[in-house]
């Protein structure tokens, strides 16, 4: 298997990713040589074997929809590299 | 005498019997990190304000409280990819650069609760990925023993800080051996527990089905107490587990005869050091001396698990991380034209080398048309390995194996192949992948490096665990002895 620049750049669209000539070049070896170690994975026979996406058994956790103590606006603004008002500020769309 | 070299049961005896007070033993911390961490360079973020007046409030309550928490007055380190309320916290990214998280991570909650002091942030590579802290974005940290070395990871600085002195204890997350493996490294003890025993919240997501919170310490009481302090349900996971935990210091009384423990075979593979595999041999000896049963055992899914691991991690990385966008904190770049523009620029600059690889790997991963062959097929093969375990775990209360297959290594040897990096977690990641706790305890030395032996058990079974250690821990008696300059 081979990973061609085309893929890495759809990858690194998908990804939202801005990357170098140099970094695809180095991605696509490198993908490719952990894919092909990962591969081996496909060896196993995992008929019929449920997968797992959890190691413990825990299922739905529900509760309340209740208003709690959260963040207030100013602490949840705090971080924000731009904001407008009581907003976070974003470039145009 | 000099107080940073105290262990936390030492520490909160003399705390307790007024011999010290919090404020004499933070300042000594602080004055040892001052004298070390120059070398060492485990801390991000050294918080002397904030630790001394901790530990002011940690005196008053001394005088005070009668039967005070066993953490009161103790400082310890964090691992800076937990969220620490004030404190910066920047997963050794430049994607974080300058965030203060407005809110403190469970786990903080708890042990501030407790009254630990809290004396700063450690190293790490960035936002956990990888083995060697190397990764970093900030510094790279040296391993006590061997300032040429590299301490491990991704805990990397906590385990340093430890190791060289300059904390009592310290909080590390593992999400393939991020405790486990440097601890192993370091000398020091390393506890990763049950998935869903101690709180997420608050710690940056790296692999959520994976991660998890557990403490690095001098020796295995303490990883006890530690592990006491942080264990709880907690309704802001939804992954954490209601389970009332036991009196874990009690356990440690337990000892190991009648315990039987299986080794699996699959572990002491080719690329495990002739050193290590005498270290662990003695080990063998050693428990069979003490009563325990030992017996040889195959896991045969478990030459799946790191390939598993390296489709799983990174697909769930991949979407975790997605969230550093530039909108709501962090580094956003500057001069993009349009909000696309503006994501890719942000994480193109805020990003290091192997986040982006794992990023990349991870979504090409989970794309349509390889999402069945790589992470489906990953997924069940998860299922196997757990049943593997499950099945192991009829004939045996406790598994071992090294915790590493080769001690530390130098730094900058493994940096251009990432794959030989990966290889380093080989013997942690099962464990992981089946949400089962296990340890790691130095039990020696391979040319002036510490050795780790690792003991895993069933979910929940810490007890089993420690109180093994615990026995195998005071026939060893390994002296944590780096020989730092200063």
């Amino acid at each position: 298997m081979s990973i061609s620049k085309e893929e890495v750049e759809h990858i690194a669209l998908l990804a939202r990713l801005e990357l170098s000539e140099t970094e695809k070049e180095l991605f696509a070896r490198q993908l490719d040589q952990i894919l092909e170690h990962a591969g081996k994975i496909e060896e196993l026979d995992t008929k019929g074997v449920e997968p797992t996406a959890h190691a413990l058994p825990v299922v739905n956790v529900f509760r309340e929809d209740k208003v709690g103590k959260e963040l207030d606006l100013e602490a949840a603004l705090a971080n924000a590299p731009d904001r407008e008002d009581d907003s976070f500020g974003v470039p145009k769309i | 005498m000099d107080l940073y070299k105290l262990t936390i049961e030492q520490a909160a005896a003399k705390l307790k019997a007024k011999e010290i007070t919090s404020v004499e033993l933070t300042k000594s911390i602080l004055d040892r990190i001052e004298k070390v961490d120059g070398q060492v360079k485990a801390f991000l973020f050294i918080d002397r304000e904030g630790a001394l007046a901790q530990a002011k409030e940690a005196d008053k309550r001394l005088a005070t409280e009668k039967d005070g928490p066993i953490l009161l007055g103790v400082p310890v380190a964090v691992k800076d990819n937990i969220c620490t309320k004030g404190v910066p916290t920047t997963c050794a990214s430049k994607i974080l650069n300058g965030f203060v998280p407005p809110y403190d991570a469970t786990v903080i909650k708890a042990l501030k609760g407790e009254g630990a002091v809290i004396v700063g942030k450690t190293n790490l590579d960035e936002f956990a990925m990888g083995s060697s802290t190397e990764n970093s974005e900030k510094q790279v940290t040296g391993n006590p023993w061997d300032l040429k070395r590299v301490p491990g990871g991704s805990s990397g600085g906590s385990a340093a800080s430890v190791a060289a002195d300059e904390a009592i204890g310290a909080i590390g997350s593992d999400t393939g051996g991020s405790i486990r493996q440097p601890a192993a490294f370091c000398g020091v003890v390393g506890l990763k527990p049950t998935y869903g025993l101690v709180s997420r919240y608050g710690l940056v997501a790296f692999a959520s089905s994976l991660d998890q919170i557990g403490p690095l310490t001098k020796n295995v009481t303490d990883a006890a107490i530690m592990l006491q302090a942080i264990t709880g349900h907690d309704t802001s996971d939804s992954t954490s587990l209601e389970y009332q935990p036991p009196n874990y210091l009690d356990s440690l009384k337990k000892g190991i005869k009648g315990l039987k423990f299986g080794i699996p075979k699959e572990l002491f593979g080719e690329g495990c050091q002739d050193e290590i595999r005498d270290s662990i041999q003695n080990m063998i000896k050693l428990i069979e001396s003490l009563g325990g049963e030992v017996a040889e055992t195959s896991l045969s899914t478990f030459e799946y698990a790191l390939p598993a691991y390296y489709i799983i991690a990174p697909a769930e990385a991949s979407s975790n991380l997605s969230r550093f966008d530039g909108v709501r904190y962090g580094h956003r770049a500057k001069d993009a034209e349009g909000m696309i523009d503006s994501y890719k620029k942000t994480r193109a600059e805020g990003f290091g080398s192997e986040v982006k690889r794992r990023i990349m790997l991870g979504t090409y991963a989970l794309t349509a048309g390889y999402y069945d062959a790589y992470y489906g097929q990953a997924q069940k093969v998860r299922t196997l390995i757990i049943k593997d375990f499950t099945d192991a775990f009829e004939k045996f209360d406790l598994l071992i194996s090294p915790t590493t297959p080769t001690t530390a290594f130098e730094i900058g040897a493994k940096t251009d192949d990432p794959l030989q990096m990966y290889l380093s977690d080989v013997c942690t990641i099962p464990s992981n992948l089946a949400g089962i706790p296990a340890i790691s305890i130095p039990v020696g030395l391979a040319g002036g490096l510490p050795v780790g032996l690792q003991i895993m058990g069933k979910h929940f079974d810490e007890s089993t665990i420690l109180s093994a250690a615990r026995a195998l821990e005071k026939e060893v008696d390994f002296k944590i002895t780096p020989e730092l300059a200063g």
